[in-house]
């Protein structure tokens, strides 16, 4: 857990029940660079993530009265930017519920690209150009896959606590884990063995 | 690239075990069926081991990217909540 995550743990749930101005504004300045940085990596668009930033914090003070403690305080603001981020992508562009369900259920395609790019050398692996390529290549997911990947992968949450703040069945999001892997393999696969050639 | 010895199917079937073999959540039984199977084929070998890279990358370069919240954000997120007195 990292420092700012602990500070954030520390916080006293009882004011925070009674919505204490003070303790409030430490829970903003202790999560709202994460909480950013995750809806920045959700949404692509820095104003959706700013506005999704503010309307976490409005919703979470709202919120807390009712805020049972179950889970971290860090996974419950979580779920509420996660809920702040689908819906400004739903608006973006409307997907019928169909749609979700035959991701989930489609077969999966066999990896496209073979090639063993693991002992690269580090300065390759960790070049500016490949660090951009990690960022198109999560930016290309679908936003099912994208926001699974990120939650687990890169927020380094649980399949559990991912499967809470989205909503989402641990299986489900055990599925869409492995198809944001698989596809995003492909793409640094089909990225290095470029490189490989060269 | 090697000559894939196997049919696809048998290593379609492993396919969907890749994720919780990764993260070492796989069933004892099923972990040593795909073991033995990966250790004659190098494709699902190379699969396994790429897709481990993969996440391993993003958590190199996500440990390094601290998170910040740009000074003008701040400003309009401390002013939406009405916190100004008590967040500079």
């Amino acid at each position: 857990m990292s420092g700012s995550d602990q500070r954030l743990q520390d916080l006293s749930l009882d004011a925070l029940r009674k919505q204490d101005r003070e303790v409030f504004s430490q829970l903003v300045d202790l999560s709202s660079g994460q909480i950013f940085r995750l809806l920045l990596r959700m949404l692509n668009n820095e104003l959706d993530a700013e506005d999704a930033l503010q309307e976490t914090y409005i919703k979470a003070f709202q919120a807390l009265p009712s805020f049972e403690g179950r889970s971290s305080l860090k996974t419950w603001l979580y779920r509420i930017a996660a809920n702040e981020a689908l819906m400004i992508m739903r608006k973006h562009k409307p997907e019928p519920r169909t749609i979700e369900i035959d991701e989930d259920n489609e077969e999966l395609d066999a990896p496209y690209e073979i090639v063993d790019w693991c002992c690269a050398p580090e300065r390759e692996l960790l070049s500016q150009e490949t660090r951009s390529k990690l960022v198109a290549a999560a930016q290309k997911l679908t936003d099912n896959l994208r926001m699974v990947f990120l939650l687990r992968d890169v927020e380094g949450l649980s399949g559990e606590e991912t499967a809470e703040v989205l909503g989402l069945s641990v299986d489900v999001v055990k599925t869409r884990l492995l198809r944001a892997r698989l596809k995003l393999r492909d793409e640094l696969s089909a990225y290095f063995a470029e490189k490989m050639k060269l | 690239m090697t000559e894939h010895i196997h049919d696809r199917e048998t290593c379609k079937k492993y396919l969907a075990l890749l994720s919780d073999y990764a993260d070492d959540e796989l069933e004892q039984d099923l972990c040593k069926s795909l073991e033995d199977h990966m250790a004659n084929c190098e494709n699902c070998m190379i699969v396994v081991n790429t897709m481990k890279k993969t996440i391993d990358l993003y958590h190199t370069v996500d440990d390094e990217d601290e998170p910040t919240l740009p000074d003008d954000v701040r400003t309009r997120l401390v002013k939406r909540l009405s916190l100004e007195d008590l967040l500079k």
